[in-house]
């Protein structure tokens, strides 16, 4: 089976968030990049699972610069195979599945995983955009997927629950917890990844739709007030009274 | 102007229908309701109310297939002419509007926290960095979809019930076939509900929950948990908050136990008011708190549960 896993990079979890050049652009001084969460622990880990169970390949792809190079490496180190990078930076959503898209397209894969969101711009775009662009099937937020033979069974979050539901390969589907248990690579697999082979491709051409133009900081919270924990008729009576929340 | 919005009606009209139809109405533009579902057309007629004109019922379609949908809201679109495609942004419209958004070529804003601006055409205010900071988005593509982020903004009845037409969106073939649907009875679901009670590794152990639970069942809240808790399994995934798990904006939201990480707060920063219970007085959850209380969850927890008690017996 041939899997392809969309990788995103997202600033480690600590980093602290700030921006530059008068708000237009995020300032990346001290930051640490990582594979985005998402889509190391739940996409990637299930890809490799099943590659482990039914055999096949599994490639990651990412739409970026040779500054992303350390991230795929890291990602090949947990287990993937090879690599893909589109050589581009991700404006927007619609230009990075278009990319994806494309290259799927043209290289033909049974299986598309991507994460639920990336940590960073949270916008759960991409993955759907695929799917539509390859016309083919989306399940979104699935949390467990199992396999048997073309037919995949996966159990996905919805509002207030979750649904079962099935469908057969080629498909689409973004990943959120519950699919799999983060793994953290080894010695041996971050010596292997060095020498695994990373494409390098051109961009098509792309439009974006969509622009970030500049960013701003929520305002400062205002100081915690402190209740005595003897006295909860106080918080009641506060959270009536001031804050109105009941 | 004109605009579509889509609303999933299974589960009956939530706040966040009337949001997304308020928000709509106050683009200036004549406003048509696109559903899926089955509430009946007396439930839907009541979208007038928020502002829509009309509401178009395409009932052929019984799961939430983001492939058909996505049609019978392009042919939606096509047919009134709309420019606009509002949705409010819950898991369903997550896996819709980026497929709607291709086939339309229309810029997506993802989780939209207001009305847009004139600045650069048209621009709009959206969450990033896991609710660290806004950005915001500038659409350049004639056609525009916002996914409006539940809380975002006050629903506004201006008007009266509503025209319902049945539809047919040329839905055609599904993929995706339903096996089952697990809802839990009389839960709130923690992405929809007002108050949130949630707890952390402070609860010590999973069968010290209840007074957790009794907290949530007085204050008709849902309930939720820090990662490790989930982890360990203490705590089903589904209650998971944080910047790895459910993002929410509840207008109160009850830490109890949790230290308040930047991962974690990420996840319920965006809630109204915080209340953060913990035994050290150094937690970070004290600076992105509203009100503090500095005690053992053992005993303030079910000390709130009584203190409520007797402000619903007195206020109600
Ligand atoms: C990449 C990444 C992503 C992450 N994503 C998330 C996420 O989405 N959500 C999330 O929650 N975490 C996330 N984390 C984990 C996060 O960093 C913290 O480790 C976690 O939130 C801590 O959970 P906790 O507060 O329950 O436990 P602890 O850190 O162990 O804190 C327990 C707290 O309870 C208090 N306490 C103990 N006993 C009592 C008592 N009797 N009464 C009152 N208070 C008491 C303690 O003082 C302490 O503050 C992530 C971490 C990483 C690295």
């Amino acid at each position: 089976m041939k899997i392809l896993v969309c990788i995103s990079k997202s600033p480690d979890t600590t980093s602290k968030i700030a921006f530059t050049d008068s708000s237009t652009k995020f300032d990346e001084n001290g930051v640490q990049y990582i594979v985005n969460p998402y889509d190391e622990w739940y996409a990637l880990v299930r890809a490799l699972e099943l590659k482990e169970t039914i055999g096949g390949n599994v490639t990651i792809i990412t739409v970026g610069t040779a500054a992303d190079d350390s991230v795929i490496r890291k990602a090949l180190a947990i287990g993937a195979d090879d690599a893909v990078r589109i050589d581009a930076d991700a404006t927007d959503a619609y230009f990075t599945a278009s990319q994806i898209a494309s290259y799927a397209k043209a290289n033909g894969f049974d299986l598309i995983l991507t994460g639920k969101e990336t940590i960073n711009y949270n916008g759960s775009q991409v993955a759907g955009m695929i799917a539509e662009e390859l016309d083919l099937p989306f399940v979104s937020l699935a949390t467990k997927l199992d396999i048997s033979g073309t037919k995949l069974t996966l159990e996905k979050e919805i509002v207030g629950g979750v649904q079962v539901v099935e469908v057969e390969l080629p498909v689409v589907i973004s990943c959120a917890k519950g699919m799999a248990e983060q793994r953290i690579p080894n010695m041996r697999g971050i010596m292997a990844a060095r020498t695994k082979p990373l494409t390098i491709i051109a961009p098509i051409e792309v439009t974006p739709l969509t622009a970030f133009v500049s960013y701003t900081m929520p305002a400062p919270k205002t100081a915690c007030k402190m209740i005595d924990p003897n006295n909860m008729d106080e918080l009641v009576a506060l959270l009536h009274n001031e804050a109105k929340v009941i | 102007m004109s605009t579509i919005v889509y609303i999933t009606s299974s589960n009956g009209l939530g706040k966040s229908a009337f949001e997304a139809v308020t928000y709509a109405k106050k683009l200036g533009s004549d406003v048509t309701v696109v559903t899926t579902g089955s509430s009946d057309s007396t439930t839907l007629a009541m979208l007038g109310e928020w502002g829509a004109s009309k509401v178009l019922v395409d009932r052929s379609v019984n799961s939430d297939d983001t492939q058909q949908i996505t049609r019978i809201i392009a042919t939606a679109v096509e047919q009134t002419g709309a420019d606009t495609v509002v949705f409010s942004h819950d898991l369903i419209a997550k896996s819709i509007a980026p497929r709607l958004s291709v086939r339309l070529k229309a810029g997506l804003v993802s989780g939209a926290t207001s009305l847009p601006t004139n600045d650069g055409g048209f621009t709009c205010s959206v969450n990033v960095f896991s609710g660290k900071a806004f950005g915001n988005v500038n659409v350049k593509t004639a056609k525009k979809i916002i996914s409006l982020l539940p809380n975002s903004i006050q629903p506004e009845a201006i008007g009266s019930a509503c025209a319902v037409e049945e539809f047919n969106g040329g839905a055609g073939e599904t993929r995706m076939k339903v096996l089952s649907t697990k809802k839990p009875e009389g839960e709130i679901p923690l992405t929809e509900a007002e108050r949130v009670v949630s707890a952390g590794r402070g609860l010590k152990a999973p069968e010290n929950w209840g007074i957790v639970e009794d907290l949530a069942k007085e204050l008709g809240a849902a309930t939720a948990c820090s990662r490790p808790v989930a982890d360990i399994g203490w705590r089903p995934h589904h209650e998971h908050v944080g910047q790895t798990g459910f993002a929410i904006r509840p207008n109160l939201y009850i830490a109890a136990g949790i230290s308040g990480a930047i991962q974690h707060l990420a996840g319920v920063n965006g809630s109204k008011v915080i209340v953060a219970i913990n035994t050290d007085a150094e937690a970070p959850f004290f600076k992105a708190a509203d009100y503090g209380v500095l005690g053992d969850v053992f005993e303030v927890l079910p000390r709130l549960t009584e203190a409520l008690k007797k402000f619903h017996a007195t206020n109600n």
